[in-house]
């Protein structure tokens, strides 16, 4: 019923929410709040609400990069945020999520790898970016991936002591993050495309796209995610949103203000 | 429990400045994740805890339902970020031993009878660990319950006390849960003066354990009035 009713408002360019086809929820944006953690964020889309925290750890380098600082991803789909999401297994859903976040980072050499090495070969720093949704509303990888890269943008690297051990006490040197990657999720529903859909938009979509491009205006990672089908004409459509959207949203990260769109009429909690 | 050779105790005050009888900063908000029946952020000092309640619902797989009486599931889960070495993801030996002890601290509160074949689902998320964090989580875990609407007996406080450098003392922080000579964490019911959640580890006399056992419900009942208030403030929006 309800999805029917989005379905219908969508053939007339109208959101259940009021917001129009390309157009962002409230965005909130927090940074460091975590403060014994390396680097953190907080990024609110409209109910969707995310934290991203960032652990600096040694590590062995890969044989074939043996002078490289190590970035890994994660997504934890606590079962706090939704519902759906239940405990144990991180399954194909919440894996998928941490490898797009973790590509828009990784193919723009967001981080300058070489200067996290320790001792070429044998020590460089691991970098963990963990996202933790605590409220699900639909379009977690934009979210988690601005809250990724406020986070690693307001990451210090640990000072190392005289006997080898690792002093977060003592941060010194900000990690070294030298682009901003910004991922736009676009979905497809019968000829119409929106940005930023929520849980229940996501429910009718045929299918999304996620672009992460760069301020050079690069198109870094993309990823096809559902059932439906693209033509080239949708990809070429989707590719120009993204970029476009991408510099609202990095604008955000520069200014490092909180954006407040004006209030939709929209949903609140789903209690009732 | 470690030792160290650094004072923990100087002139009367703690290594952050406090008394030995006094909380840190406490700060309760309710109703902070919307998909939840119930929620609340709950941050003592540096320890944040977030606790989401989801039921009563019916519970699956249905072999584990009890015809008789609903149950309580309780997850208590460190982000890999909270602590200075990042955290494996997935439950510890640890966690598993704190849901199971937090658990029981809700259970006497509830009237699970009422509920037959369903579960009340309480999911604890700390954030951010500076010591007593499952105590911390039972306070957001109560608030949650209240603001799901659970039918309960009473709140239920959570409180730490200890004992440094032969001084008792309540609320221990990350550092003091590291150095001190015991540490006590205590869950109750305010109204009743009735206890859920008793834990003890360190090296104390009869005497000094049943004093902070006591301390503690004394000191706790400042947590409740929190707990009421941070209830009050939510509906009166």
């Amino acid at each position: 019923m309800r999805s029917e009713f989005i379905l219908k408002l969508l053939e007339k360019n109208e959101r259940i929410d009021g917001r129009k086809l390309d157009e962002f929820r409230e965005i909130i944006i927090e940074k460091r709040p975590i403060e014994r953690a390396e680097g953190s964020a907080r990024v609110k889309i409209g109910d969707t609400d995310v934290i991203v925290g960032i652990k600096m750890e040694f590590g062995e380098p890969y044989p074939d990069a043996p002078n490289s600082g190590v970035l890994m991803t994660g997504a934890e789909f606590i079962p706090l945020a939704h519902p759906d999401f239940e405990l144990g297994k991180p399954g194909e859903i919440p894996t998928e999520v941490a490898r797009v976040i973790d590509r828009g980072i990784r193919e723009s050499e967001t981080i300058d790898v070489e200067k996290l090495c320790i001792e070429e070969g044998k020590k460089v720093w691991n970098v963990f970016v963990d996202v933790y949704p605590i409220n699900y509303d639909g379009n977690l990888i934009d979210a988690g991936s601005l809250a990724s890269i406020i986070a690693l943008k307001s990451t210090n690297i640990p000072t190392i002591d005289k006997d080898g051990n690792i002093d977060r006490e003592n941060l010194k040197n900000s990690l070294p993050v030298v682009h901003t990657p910004i991922t736009i999720t676009i979905g497809k529903v019968m000829d119409k495309m929106i940005i930023d859909p929520t849980f229940e938009e996501e429910e009718i979509l045929d299918c999304k796209l996620c672009v992460a491009t760069t301020e050079e205006g690069k198109v870094v990672s993309i990823q096809k995610i559902g059932v439906g089908v693209l033509t080239d004409d949708d990809v070429d459509q989707m590719i120009d949103i993204a970029i476009e959207k991408g510099k609202e949203l990095r604008k955000l990260v520069e200014d490092g203000k909180k954006i407040v769109k004006p209030k939709t009429k929209a949903n609140k909690s789903r209690k009732g | 429990m470690m030792k160290t050779n650094e004072k923990m105790i100087i002139n009367g005050k703690r290594l952050d400045g406090r008394k030995p009888d006094e909380l840190r900063e406490i700060k309760m908000e309710v109703g902070v994740i919307p998909n939840a029946n119930g929620s609340a952020r709950v941050s003592f000092g540096k320890t944040i805890a977030i606790a989401a309640v989801y039921g009563p619902r019916k519970l699956f797989p249905r072999h584990k339902q009890e015809s008789e009486t609903g149950i309580v599931q309780y997850n208590y889960d460190m982000a890999t970020f909270s602590v200075d070495e990042r955290k494996r993801p997935g439950p510890s030996r640890r966690e598993i031993e704190i849901s199971k002890v937090s658990r029981l601290a809700l259970e006497p509160t509830l009237f699970l009878k009422n509920f037959p074949k369903t579960t009340i689902d309480v999911f604890i998320e700390i954030i951010q660990a500076d010591g007593s964090t499952r105590v911390t989580a039972i306070n957001a875990a109560s608030l949650a319950l209240a603001d799901a609407g659970v039918p309960m007996r009473d709140l239920v406080v959570g409180l730490s006390g200890g004992m440094i450098d032969g001084v008792p003392i309540v609320d221990l922080c990350g550092k003091e849960d590291n150095y001190c000579d015991a540490d006590i964490p205590i869950a109750f019911l305010p109204n009743k003066n009735e206890i859920t959640l008793l834990q003890m580890d360190g090296r104390l006399t009869p005497k000094e354990t049943k004093a902070i056992v006591r301390n503690v419900l004394h000191v706790g009942k400042e947590i409740y009035k929190k707990q009421v208030e941070a209830l009050k403030k939510k509906y009166s929006e």
